[in-house]
């Protein structure tokens, strides 16, 4: 069944701040494989000019993913999850994540469309730090595909 | 931000180094404990089949991470990247057999812009097919 149009426009409330971790910076660049000191060595990261260890430009999403969790999980909205796919990702960033930050994402329905049987949802996150300077957005485009044609 | 490549040394069409990269079962179980997304579908090949894939197969965003270390290795200050955009077109799948997949990323500038930026597209294949679509970095070169 189609997405209530109702629902673009919508943003939900700014998550609780989440406190990035030299040490999670520091597993997910060995997850990667991407062995940039700048991800794990505070002096190496002041040489470029950073305060401290940065991240690496996708490592926001576990944040904005579990921030869109309110609108996925949203009942009046009515996604089912166990059909969607990840269609589209981008960010646009002011500034790289560093170790320190504490991050609140603010996410809104940017768009609700139909094709061919599949819900189609862009939610943007806007991720800030606690004096409320903008770092990222997340734009994240989920596809809902289409339930199977039951055979005769 | 500190690039170490510069805007007047880049032409349209400058290509950075390509890079291929290793993924196996084991690179999976690692990325999905570090970004905290435990889809069975890139662990358990039995819930992967039910679910209509061919295999596992790898977090688009794993992916992701990947395709833009070419152009973070090339700029030297991963904060040189101000953008950054894919559509996932295809899955990666990866073999229970000891050997995984091959990510096949290659970049090249597409456009120079105002104010010391430059566009580059990115191509990522595996096993023949394009894994990312309309992959795009805006870069601040120095």
């Amino acid at each position: 069944m189609a997405l209530d149009q109702s629902f673009v426009g919508r943003t939900y409330p700014p998550t609780a701040p989440y406190e990035v971790g030299r040490e999670k910076i520091r597993e997910f660049a060995e997850a990667i494989g991407d062995a940039n000191p700048a991800y794990t060595d505070p002096e190496a990261a002041k040489e470029l000019g950073h305060p401290d260890v940065i991240a690496p430009p996708t490592f926001v999403f576990a944040i904005t993913f579990k921030a869109a969790g309110q609108v996925i999980e949203d009942p009046q909205l009515g996604l089912d999850y166990s059909r969607v796919v990840h269609g589209d990702q981008k960010f646009a960033y002011t500034r790289p994540v560093r170790a320190g930050d504490r991050l609140a994402v603010t996410s809104t329905i940017e768009a609700i469309k139909s094709m061919a049987g599949n819900d189609i949802l862009d939610i943007r996150g806007e991720v800030h730090d606690e004096t409320g300077e903008h770092v990222v957005t997340a734009w994240t485009k989920l596809v809902s595909r289409a339930p199977e044609e039951v055979g005769p | 931000m500190t690039a170490k490549i510069a805007y007047a040394e880049v032409e349209t069409g400058t290509e950075l180094p390509a890079r291929t990269f290793p993924v196996t079962r084991a690179t999976l179980v690692q990325y999905a404990g570090a970004s905290g997304d435990f889809n069975p579908i890139h662990w358990n090949e039995k819930f992967a089949v039910e679910v209509g894939l061919p295999d596992v197969i790898a977090h688009g965003m794993f992916t992701m991470a990947e395709a833009i270390r070419v152009v973070t290795d090339w700029a030297g200050d991963p904060a040189a990247v101000v953008e950054y955009g894919v559509r996932f077109t295809k899955p990666v799948v990866v073999p229970n057999d000891g050997v995984g997949a091959l990510i096949e990323v290659s970049a090249k500038v597409a456009a120079k812009l105002d104010d010391n930026l430059v566009r580059v597209d990115l191509t990522a294949t595996s096993a023949g097919q394009k894994v990312l679509g309309m992959s795009r970095a805006v870069v601040r070169l120095a």
